[in-house]
């Protein structure tokens, strides 16, 4: 099992915590701390993580699941950057020989590099991030969606997010203004305001206007940058902002 | 209830925001224009005035120019201080419409001069 | 203890120093903005005063200083307008490259700038 083709050792930081979050302290602070850890073929940032924690420190935190990109836990700051840990290869972001690893900016941190997502997937609620169905579409007919149809396919571009706040993470615009609903929840609403089986796309274009919503966006795109799934947030919102200025100057905002 | 008009004020800033941005567009471009003209071998009084008092169409556009400036300045820096600033937002709307008021103010009094 | 938060890494990306440009530049306008109007206004009380300020400005020093603005300010439209396009228009990939062509015509207009205010003929 163990290829060890490869003799050389890499020099990984791993961030501390030394307390919790609390109300009005997201991240405390902590310590970074290093070990040697060896190098295998197509390792990835999860696997470093997990063999400290198997073979140096059974008491360091972090979180994964599905480990093949699909569930959006794992997400971390490697050398900076917010990515998908599990399949991130060390080979795609060290550059010499050290690897630095953080919990997610912009969340609670819950121990070390575990962070608690709950506040991401709130601003989701808040958002109004939920498919509403239209009641007088009969139910037992399926209405026809063309797929290539213009909303479909706009609607369609935006539909693979994994929920994994990378974009979170790596938005100014969220670490500014506390209430931003950031990118993940505006480009979700973004998906129901294009789908034809919505029942009130307006509904949805009015929560997410204003000071927390659409409009405070800077477009930096570092979320698009960034999006491991190559969405780009930035797009959907810069669609949001259009749609809500046409219904302001309609006079129905 | 608040938080409606909240959301309608804030709407409403973005909506002036980027009209003020495109009444601003074009009168930059003659701006610019003016300046690198003006420039040229030196600036001075009577030069300026002779230019502005040639035409009523210079007043009427630079007083355009400073309302759409004050406002669309007025609004970024408003945006700016809810940013970069822990400032209560009472303060910031104070703030920012005292920028306002400076600009056109100063704005008048510069349009009645070169009229 | 070490402090966390070091969001620079996120941030080295054009669409990122587009945005820090339009910022600084947004914001120097806004404080030279009023100033400016103070000054031209001037004009009304007494125009001699606005022409010793002239021959006061006239100096290398205050001609680069002005560049730097006359740079700023061309940065914050052409910014801008790209800024615009990115919300009202459909969704263009090339958004690099607008980026790129606002620097380039701030830097054009500020090099004409340079050249009129050093070496204009009249």
């Amino acid at each position: 099992m163990d290829n060890n083709s490869d003799q050389r050792e890499l020099t990984v930081h791993i961030w501390r915590s030394e307390a919790s979050a609390s109300d009005d302290d997201l991240q405390p602070d902590g310590a970074w701390q290093t070990w040697e850890v060896p190098v295998r073929n197509s390792q990835t940032v999860l696997d470093v993580v997990t063999w400290i924690q198997r073979h140096r420190d059974p008491d360091l935190s972090y979180r994964y699941a599905c480990r093949v990109g699909m569930c959006g836990t794992c997400a971390m700051t490697v050398q900076g950057k917010p990515r998908w840990t599990c399949r991130t290869r060390i080979g795609t972001v060290v550059d010499g020989n050290e690897l630095t690893i953080a919990p997610l900016r912009n969340l609670p941190i819950i121990k070390d590099l575990a962070t608690d997502m709950a506040p991401f997937f709130d601003k989701w609620a808040e958002a109004g991030a939920q498919f509403v169905p239209d009641r007088n579409v009969d139910q037992q007919t399926m209405a026809p969606v063309k797929p290539d149809s213009r909303a479909r396919r706009t609607a369609d571009v935006a539909i693979e997010c994994i929920g994994c706040a990378v974009c979170y993470a790596a938005c100014d615009t969220v670490a500014w203004r506390a209430d931003y609903l950031g990118p993940a929840a505006l480009n979700r609403v973004w998906t129901l305001v294009n789908d034809e089986r919505e029942a009130s796309p307006k509904e949805h274009l009015k929560a997410v206007a204003g000071e927390s919503g659409c409009l405070s966006c800077h477009s930096h795109q570092s979320c698009a940058e960034l999006c491991p799934k190559h969405l780009n947030p930035t797009a959907s919102i810069a669609g949001l902002k259009r749609k809500s200025f046409l219904l302001a100057l309609a006079g129905r905002s | 209830m608040t938080q409606h008009k909240e959301t309608y004020r804030e709407t409403w800033a973005f909506v002036l925001q980027r009209l003020s941005a495109l009444v601003l567009a074009p009168l930059v471009i003659v701006h610019l224009g003016v300046m690198i003209y003006a420039v040229q071998g030196g600036l001075s009084t009577s030069e300026m005035l002779g230019r502005t008092q040639s035409s009523f169409m210079w007043p009427v556009m630079y007083g355009l120019f400073f309302v759409a400036a004050g406002v669309h300045g007025a609004l970024g820096f408003r945006n700016i201080l809810q940013e970069m600033t822990t400032l209560p937002g009472r303060s910031i709307n104070t703030f920012a419409l005292g920028l306002l008021a400076l600009v056109l103010i100063f704005g008048l009094q510069t349009i009645r001069a070169i009229a | 203890m070490t402090m966390l938060q070091k969001p620079w890494a996120a941030r080295h990306h054009p669409a990122w120093w587009a945005f820090a440009l339009h910022r600084i530049s947004g914001l120097t306008l806004v404080i030279f903005l009023p100033v400016h109007l103070l000054v031209l206004s001037q004009a009304l009380d007494d125009p001699r005063q606005l022409d010793r300020f002239l021959t006061w400005a006239d100096t290398p020093l205050v001609k680069i200083a002005e560049t730097i603005l006359v740079v700023l300010f061309a940065a914050h439209f052409a910014g801008g307008l790209r800024l615009l396009a990115l919300e009202f228009l459909p969704w263009q990939n090339s958004q690099k490259t607008f980026i790129a062509l606002a620097s380039g015509f701030a830097l054009a207009v500020g090099i004409v700038f340079l050249l009129s205010a050093f070496g204009g003929v009249d």
